[in-house]
This record gives structure tokens, C-alpha cells and sequence, in this order.
């Protein structure tokens, strides 16, 4: 079933981070199994963000050696970082088994972060300018309170609460997807991609790297590619509905935007709220409700529909 | 109430439930079907009016608080702050004047038969599916699968409503201000739907029987779905009913489009359950 909960505060900062919580805790029916949130907050300079987790949830309690394991895993990240002449700023311990960094770099993207991603049990979960994905299992105060979500601030936010149901119950299946390599892109979805396997051969032979058998990450991917093409969201998105199949709605955000598309069937649902300076969309209005709590006009997208917000 | 013979089976003891629903009961005049009462229903005073605060109550206890009120005669119930909270009102089966003051998650009055109800704010996903008798009345936009399965009553949404509007619908009438999605009426087999703005794409689709009218345009129709003319009847009842909840258009009702089943795709006599059984 899956929850989507999206939120701009148009040419300001807010505090999206207990925004979203709150929204997503309020969509915990909809699936308990992992909670995602893709905050973005004022760039500062050129610095990058990124967070990377070198295991999984669950192998934490595989033994004592995990605990040594990890903490070597994080020793090669940094050392590849220093090789390839990353500037760390700060490098905040998120949970035992990932990390935020905070660095300068100039240097070529896609190699780093493949050459991170080559550290055993390393997944890059975003790196950008403003985004910085969280993601893990449990529910939405669950995540917050584990990553100190409720203090971030930002313009915009993606969140979702997961129910699992054609991939595991992990960190890696978990939405939002990054959209590696690309900086800033957020993907999350509910529904389900009929011609995925197609869609996903067709992306790796063009080089594109898969990190889970979650369906929505095609979806990351797939607009990344676009886009890395010069093609406007709004267009990615439009395209998306001819060329994928299923039922399916998603949201997209970037640095500056946030867009969401909905299937040819209108299968998943979607409440949007607009104001002049705030727009809020769910998949229930009751996680509308749970930021404005006063009466407020909502309505529902139709099929085919697409629309694009700038934050 | 109808009287409720024995069946044969009964009296074989083949089975021992009393069903008592009013899809079970044989009406032979339009009074009695209106005047239809379930044995249980509670006498109540419309004068006698309640109030439901719903700020800090899950659903079940927004219901239960409905239930206590019926209980104690209460014939008019105000709900306030509903805050689109899921399945508020469901299976009243009970005459009432319920007003819900704000907006409405998914399932809302589902289930009901013989209120009146009357919502300020905005309905989610599958508001009153399987209505029976009584009427619904929105101020503000719904959700998908609006009136899904109903079989009975009126249901009006003054805004707009998403896709697969009246879905199954077996009787009643569903009413829109404004604009439905796509597949509305998909596999409507009975009652009128009518719609005062644009509607999606494939409506009707696979449709059985009923009416569909439409005030402004259509992006396609569905399979087995066609135009039909409009009759002086339909005029008529168009007028009676858009009139009856303020939204008749400055126009008349000349410019709407009828739209019925082509009975290409189905076997389908037509008749209840219950009506089968007396031909056979």
C-alpha cells in the first residue's frame, strides 16, 4: 500500500523535518515495515552532503565482529575519500552503521561514489547540495527520533512509510531512492511497475547501477537519466507515464522543485493542498491535516496528471 | 416494514439466519420502500439535538458515540472537527440528521441506510459505498470511487470528484457539481449518475444498464457505452433533481448528454435476486 507525504514552503525555510514526521506518523497504516525522508534544506557554498550506511539494520545483531567490521568499513570510506582529495568538513555518526558527511570535492562524482560504494556493505543513500536522505526501518517518530529529525530545517521534504511487498524489509528496499549519481534527485512511490525487469535491463545497459530489487527504484533512476539528458522534470514526468506500466503514483524532488505524476489508471491516491506559499500532498488528507489542522480546500489529481512545484 | 415470509429452507431448517436487510424485502409500492424500518431501528426525536466533538476520538469511538446517541433518541447529531478521519459514520442503519462539520477521510458513511447527511468539507476515497436508502450531501470535493456499489438514495457531491465515480452502482443517484475522472460508471448495472461538468476518459465503461447524463464534455466513452436521446422524462427529472440540491444550471438541462449501456457485452436479465426466484 505505501504512504507518500510531499511539502514545499515556497522561498523559505521551515522546520520540514517535524513537518514530515508528523505527516508520515499520521500515514503509519499504510506501512509500518520502513519509514524514508528526503530533507532539503539551504545549500551551504559548495559543500556536498552525503550519507552512506555500511550495513543493514538487522546484521547489527550478527555478532560482535559486525561492530569491528563497521568500524573498518567507515575507515576505508575515509581513507578513499582522502585519496581521491576530499575535503571532509564534518562527519557526524548518524547510527552505528552509517554516517553524514559534510565535504568539498572537485574532483569527478560518479567515480567517488563508486569508488565508496566498492567498500564492502557501503551504499551511498544521497549526496547533493541540499538533499540529505534518511532512511530506515520503523515507524516515522521512530526514524525521526533515531536521526534527529525533528530539528532539520528545509524548503522542501519527500517522505513515505513503506509496506513491503515484492522486496525485503530493509534499509535498501526503504524509499526515498537517491538518484545515483545525479545530486538533489529524490524519488518516492506507491504502486506497483509491471514492466520493471524491462525498464531496469534497459538502464543498466546504459550504465546505470541498481542497488535493490525494489521496484521504485527504477523510478530514480529513470528520471536521473532524463534528466542528466537535459530534459525538464515536467517532460521526465510525462514521459514516465507512456513508457511505464502499472499502477503507480510518485513524487519527485530536486534542489529547486518537487513534482509528482500519477498513472493512466489513477489506481494510487493523492490529496493535494495549495496556498500561495505552501503546497502539502498525501496519499490521505489525514497527513495533510496533521500540519494544517484547520479546515482547508483539498482536492485529488486525475489520471495522467503531472505536476510540478517550484520550491 | 415489509413482512418477512419464512423461505421453504427455513422451514426445512436449512438454515436458521433471519436475514433481514432491505435487499431481502419485496416492495410493491414506493411508500413502503421509503418507510422501510429495520426491526431494531431506534425510534428518535429530530428535535432532539447531539453533538460529537471528534478533536481527540479515534473512529470507533466517534461511532460508538453515534450509536449511544441514536440509543438515546437522538435525531439529529452534529459531528465536529472530523479532522479526515477514516470510516466516520459508517453502518447507520437508523433514520438521523447528521451533519459533519469538516472534511472526511476514506469510507465515509459507508454503509447506511436511511440518513440524511449533510458534509461541509471534502470526502476521501469510497464515501458512502454501498448506500442503501437516505442522502448524502458534500459542500466540497471527493475522492475516488465515490458512491461505489450504492444501491439506493442520493448521493451529491457539489465539487468534484475522482475517478471510478458510482463503480458497480445497482440503483440510487449520484450527483456532481463539478468534474469526475476517468471509468465512471464502470460496471454501473442500475440508477442515474449525473455529472454537471466534464467527465474522464472511458466512462460508462462496460457498463449494464442505468443512465449516465453529462453537462459538459466527455473525453471518451468506455466499451458498450452510447449515446441515447434525451427525452422530455429525463428533462424533467434532470430539472426535478439538479433543482432539489441548488444545482441546476443557468442554462436548463438541454445541453446534457445521455449516455446508456450498449447490452453488447453481457447476459443480464435485469432482476434481483429475489425477483429471479419468484419467475423460476
Amino acid at each position: 500500500m505505501c504512504g507518500l507525504a510531499g511539502i514545499i514552503h515556497r522561498g523559505k525555510s521551515s522546520a520540514v523535518g517535524s513537518e514530515m514526521t508528523d505527516m508520515l506518523q499520521s500515514l503509519k497504516h499504510r506501512g509500518p515495515d520502513s519509514t524514508g525522508f528526503a530533507i532539503y534544506g539551504i545549500p551551504e557554498g559548495d559543500d556536498f552532503i552525503m550519507r552512506v550506511k555500511v550495513a543493514e539494520a538487522d546484521e547489527m545483531a550478527s555478532g560482535f565482529h559486525i561492530h569491528q567490521e563497521i568500524k573498518d568499513r567507515f575507515q576505508v570510506i575515509d581513507d578513499r575519500m582522502a585519496e581521491n582529495g576530499v575535503h571532509i568538513k564534518e562527519c557526524e555518526q548518524a547510527t552505528k552503521y552509517s554516517r553524514c558527511y559534510r565535504f568539498t570535492f572537485g574532483g569527478d562524482m560518479q567515480n567517488l561514489m563508486c569508488y565508496i560504494e566498492d567498500v564492502e556493505g557501503a551504499e551511498i543513500l544521497s549526496v547533493g547540495h541540499a538533499l540529505q536522505l534518511i532512511k530506515d526501518l520503523g515507524d516515522a517518530t521512530v526514524v525521526s527520533d533515531r536521526y534527529k529529525i525533528g530539528v532539520m530545517q528545509g524548503t522542501h521534504a519527500l517522505g513515505h512509510t513503506r509496506m513491503a511487498t515484492e522486496s525485503d524489509v530493509d534499509i535498501r528496499s526503504a524509499h526515498p531512492y537517491w538518484a545515483f549519481p545525479y545530486n538533489d534527485v529524490s524519488v518516492v512511490h506507491n504502486g506497483q511497475i509491471t514492466n520493471y525487469w524491462l525498464m531496469r535491463r534497459d538502464m543498466e545497459r546504459q550504465g546505470h547501477r541498481f542497488v535493490s530489487n525494489c521496484d521504485s527504484e527504477l523510478l530514480a533512476v529513470y528520471v536521473a537519466h532524463h534528466m542528466a539528458h537535459g530534459i525538464e522534470l515536467e517532460d521526465v514526468l510525462r514521459r514516465s507515464i507512456d513508457e511505464i506500466d502499472g499502477v503507480f503514483t510518485y513524487l519527485v524532488a530536486t534542489a529547486d522543485k518537487l513534482g509528482m505524476a500519477k498513472d493512466c489508471m489513477a489506481a494510487k491516491p493523492m490529496v493535494l493542498y495549495e496556498s500561495n506559499d505552501l503546497i502539502v500532498m498525501a496519499s490521505e488528507e489525514v497527513a495533510i491535516r496533521a500540519v494544517l489542522p484547520y479546515e482547508i480546500d483539498t482536492y485529488d489529481p486525475y489520471d495522467e496528471e503531472v505536476k510540478v512545484w517550484q520550491a | 416494514m415489509a413482512s418477512l415470509e419464512e423461505s421453504k429452507a427455513q422451514q426445512m431448517g436449512m438454515h436458521t439466519e433471519q436475514l433481514l436487510g432491505r435487499t431481502q424485502q419485496m416492495f410493491f409500492d414506493p411508500e413502503q420502500e421509503d418507510n422501510f424500518l429495520y426491526p431494531w431501528a431506534k425510534e428518535v426525536d429530530f428535535n432532539k439535538r447531539g453533538e460529537v466533538d471528534a478533536s481527540d476520538l479515534s473512529s470507533t469511538e466517534i461511532n460508538n458515540q453515534i450509536r449511544t446517541l441514536l440509543k438515546s433518541g437522538h435525531g439529529s447529531i452534529v459531528i465536529k472537527n472530523p479532522g479526515a478521519k477514516h470510516s466516520i459514520a459508517v453502518g447507520i442503519l437508523n433514520r438521523l440528521n447528521l451533519t459533519i462539520e469538516g472534511s472526511l477521510g476514506y469510507f465515509g458513511v459507508g454503509l447506511i441506510d436511511g440518513p440524511n447527511v449533510r458534509i461541509s468539507g471534502r470526502v476521501g476515497w469510497s464515501c458512502a459505498e454501498n448506500m442503501m436508502s437516505g442522502s448524502v450531501v458534500i459542500e466540497k470535493n471527493a475522492g475516488s470511487t465515490f458512491g461505489a456499489a450504492i444501491r439506493g438514495g442520493d448521493l451529491v457531491c457539489k465539487g468534484s470528484v475522482g475517478s471510478r465515480t458510482g463503480i458497480d452502482m445497482k440503483g440510487g443517484t449520484i450527483i456532481v457539481g463539478g468534474d469526475t475522472g476517468a471509468f465512471s460508471g464502470f460496471m454501473m448495472q442500475r440508477g442515474r449518475m449525473v455529472v454537471c461538468g466534464d467527465a474522464g476518459k472511458s466512462l460508462g465503461d462496460s457498463m449494464y444498464d442505468g443512465t449516465i447524463y453529462i453537462g459538459g464534455t466527455i473525453r471518451d466513452l468506455g466499451v458498450d457505452a452510447i449515446p441515447a436521446e434525451l427525452t422530455e422524462l429525463d428533462r424533467a427529472w434532470l430539472t426535478r433533481k439538479l433543482s432539489q440540491y441548488d444545482l441546476m444550471p443557468a442554462q436548463d438541462v438541454d445541453h446534457f448528454q445521455k449516455i446508456v449501456a450498449g447490452k453488447q457485452l453481457w447476459n443480464y436479465d435485469n432482476l434481483e435476486p429475489i425477483e429471479k426466484k419468484l419467475i423460476l
